[in-house]
């Protein structure tokens, strides 16, 4: 039976939690409601308002309650409720979940799970569509997680659930209902492995979360162009796993980033300068990035012309450097 | 189950407080009195009863623990405020004038009991027995936090303002649920009660009916930004209420109101009827930090208005009257200060040792391999050097 992406993170929780008793789960109407995505459905129902919970609603709260509770040996696993209203709880992320093993060298460290849904494509109104994952992937002290399939929200959220660190866990809430014939429980790669999720020889394309079908998209329209395109999913941006990147594009000699956040001083541009350090030798053509405008995330109606689709993919792979022009169209 | 219960308090393994009836709304009074309670006048005297607002008397062994520690705590105040001049700390937050908070707050805790304390509050970390060295590795600068939290149940001192106190509410509501009976204490400044994180700690706490003491202290001012720019409240108590938080006001450089209304809250706490807030009117005699022209935003004036009304020349007066410490004690009391002065001296004169690679450590359980070259390379930088 087809499975739902959604679904599957649903069945991490509820296999976390049959596991081990201290996984809670709590944020804002993640108990009876189940959440507003459906993610927690039924956890309150299966174990008790004990273990998935409503909070009140605030979010700095939810987070340096969780703090105080994984310190006595709970786990939790927390919901912001979409990308942009996590911004609340970003001084408890940056100051406190990221540095408190630091701190402390090592004395205490609250492993827990920050779920947040998050990125475009599904016609939201504004404060619903970011793509928030820089600005914690630049925090050290946290790792940041985005699955692209289900069979990796299964793996992927079960692994981090059993993480000693804490976790930011951004669910693409676009591919919530992208169904897959998986049967859970599921496991893939662990964290800080990459998948090449199609092989190619002429060009890698780097892509993560909500990029990864629009970048498996692209690679098969450019087989008419004759062209053989390597898709990169990073799975987990931090850890980050340089090897098979480079690997990858020192087979290929050209790269294209495709990220749907705004570009400027994002992901893409951290990946970029670890391409160039590393593989400049190898490389026929500077590395590009497909990004989203550096605007706030546009209006419904509008946001077609800012998420990176197909189409701008292709046109950067036409603007990589070509010594045998019979690739290029 | 009462409508105060934290979420599935009927189900799983029995609380501490099971059979224990949560106070409701109307069995509890939340408003504080309307002046700060008192049992000393600033002569030392005693005052009179009403001022008390009901509270009892703390034992008397209770008072001369609290009047040792005061001691100590002051003299580490002149002390650590001398090492700055010297160099050897970056920075000292004085409490001098606030020892009865500082001590007060710890002298009614229990070993099981936690302490979220902040900058301000290393006296309040000596007094919990953390070694004055390790107690001043935040201000040092030679780690983060210079004590093991988990062994010494203190969290680390929290320099952004009011964020420790959710910690403290998830702390002792999560203590409560595994069935341990601790009260988390947390220390807040007046200027920190304006801060988010200070109101979402309240409500959580009153909702979940965590065993947190909040305990204010209003020292008057945030760096130069007075008490009146801060809060047009009748009370920074009166905070608490609209959360449905038992709360209360203290003169808090009166020690034996302090470790009253203090006992009195931990005890109210720790059997379950939830969190109480008590805000401690006191002053902060010295600068912000050394690093601070006080003289910019107050008038000396007013600082001698509030030493006449010293928490330490008070207590001494009132337990001295009371017969309950003599002119021996008092010399004892402070040669012992003295010595604890002159023990931390020599070791806070050393440098301190670093380890340049343990900034490698602690990021992650196991570093990432970004951070295992980031570490080589600075090995090999270090082995250039040498
Ligand atoms: C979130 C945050 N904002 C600003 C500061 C800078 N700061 C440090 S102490 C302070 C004043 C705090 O006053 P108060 O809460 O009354 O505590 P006190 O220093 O008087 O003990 C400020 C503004 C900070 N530490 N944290």
């Amino acid at each position: 039976m087809a499975i739902s992406m959604a679904q599957a993170l649903n069945a991490a929780m509820r296999d976390a939690m049959q596991a081990d008793s201290s996984v809670v789960v709590f944020g804002e109407d993640v108990g009876t409601l189940g959440g507003v995505f459906t993610v927690t459905a039924g956890l309150a129902e299966e174990f008790g308002e004990d273990r998935c919970f409503d909070t009140p609603l605030a979010e700095s709260g939810i987070a340096g309650f969780a703090v105080g509770m994984a310190m006595q040996g709970f786990r939790p696993v927390i919901e912001m409720q979409f990308d942009a209203f996590a911004y609340p709880a970003f001084e408890q992320l940056a100051s406190h979940v990221a540095k408190i093993r630091n701190r402390t060298r090592g004395a205490v460290h609250v492993p827990m799970v920050i779920r947040i849904p998050y990125g475009g494509g599904i016609g939201g109104v504004e404060h619903h569509s970011d793509s928030s994952e820089s600005h914690y992937a630049h925090i050290p002290g946290l790792k940041v997680v985005t699955p692209a399939t289900v069979e990796d929200a299964y793996s992927l959220l079960r692994e981090a659930i059993d993480d000693p660190d804490p976790v930011v866990f951004m669910e693409p809430k676009k591919l919530y209902w992208t169904k897959s014939e998986a049967s859970m429980p599921v496991r893939t790669a662990g964290f800080g492995q990459a998948s090449i999720r199609r092989t190619g020889s002429d060009i890698t394309l780097i892509a993560y979360g909500t990029t990864v079908p629009t970048a498996l998209e692209a690679a098969e329209a450019a087989t008419e162009q004759g062209l053989d395109i390597e898709v990169v999913d990073l799975r987990t941006l931090v850890p980050l796993d340089d090897a098979t990147i480079v690997g990858s594009v020192t087979r290929t000699g050209r790269c294209v980033v495709v990220t749907e956040a705004n570009g400027f001083a994002g992901i893409g541009a951290e990946l970029v300068a670890r391409i160039q350090e590393r593989c400049f030798y190898s490389l026929d053509a500077p590395v590009l990035r497909v990004t989203g405008f550096d605007v706030p995330y546009p209006p419904p109606l509008y946001e077609h012309h800012y998420l990176p689709g197909v189409d701008r993919i292709l046109d950067a792979v036409d603007r990589l450097e070509w010594e045998d022009q019979s690739k290029s169209a | 189950m009462s409508e105060r219960s934290a979420p599935g308090r009927g189900s799983g393994a029995p609380h501490p407080d099971a059979g224990l009836e949560a106070a409701t709304k109307n069995e509890v009074q939340h408003l504080p009195s309307d002046s700060p309670v008192r049992f000393v006048t600033p002569d030392g005297e005693l005052a009179p009863r009403a001022e008390r607002n009901g509270y009892e008397f703390p034992s008397e062994k209770l008072l001369l623990s609290a009047y040792r520690a005061m001691v100590v705590g002051r003299r580490f105040n002149t002390e650590a405020t001398a090492l700055t001049k010297m160099g050897r700390l970056a920075v000292y937050p004085s409490s001098r004038g606030q020892e009865a908070c500082q001590v007060g707050g710890v002298v009614v805790l229990d070993e099981r009991d936690w302490l979220f304390p902040t900058y301000r509050d290393t006296v309040a970390l000596i007094s919990r027995g953390i070694d004055p060295v390790e107690a001043l590795g935040l201000l040092r600068g030679d780690w983060h936090c210079g004590y093991d939290p988990m062994a010494t149940r203190t969290a680390p001192q929290c320099t952004p303002l009011a964020t420790h106190m959710p910690h403290a509410v998830g702390l002792a509501y999560a203590a409560r649920r595994r069935g341990e009976d601790l009260v988390a204490m947390v220390y807040v400044g007046d200027g920190g009660t304006s801060e988010g994180d200070f109101h979402e700690a309240l409500n959580f706490a009153a909702v979940f009916n965590a065993p947190v003491v909040f305990l204010v202290q209003n020292n008057r001012y945030a760096i130069s930004v007075p008490l009146s720019r801060q809060s047009a409240a009748p009370s920074l108590a009166h905070k608490g209420v609209g959360y449905g938080i038992r709360s209360e006001q203290v003169d808090g450089n009166d020690a034996v109101a302090v470790v009253s209304v203090l006992s009195d809250a931990v005890a109210f706490a720790r059997t379950g009827r939830g969190p109480v807030l008590v805000e401690a009117h006191t002053y902060r005699m010295d600068a912000h930090t050394n690093a601070d022209p006080v003289g910019r935003y107050r008038d000396a004036s007013e600082a001698e208005e509030w030493i006449e009304r010293d928490p330490m020349t008070r207590l001494e007066a009132y337990l001295s009257a009371a017969g309950v410490l003599t002119d021996s004690d008092i010399k004892a009391a402070n040669d012992a200060a003295e010595d604890f002065a002159t023990g931390m001296r020599p070791q806070l004169n050393a440098n301190p040792e670093v380890h340049p690679l343990e900034i490698f450590d602690y990021v992650f359980a196991e570093p990432t391999p970004q951070l295992r070259e980031q570490r080589s390379q600075l090995e090999a930088e270090l082995a250039q050097e040498a």
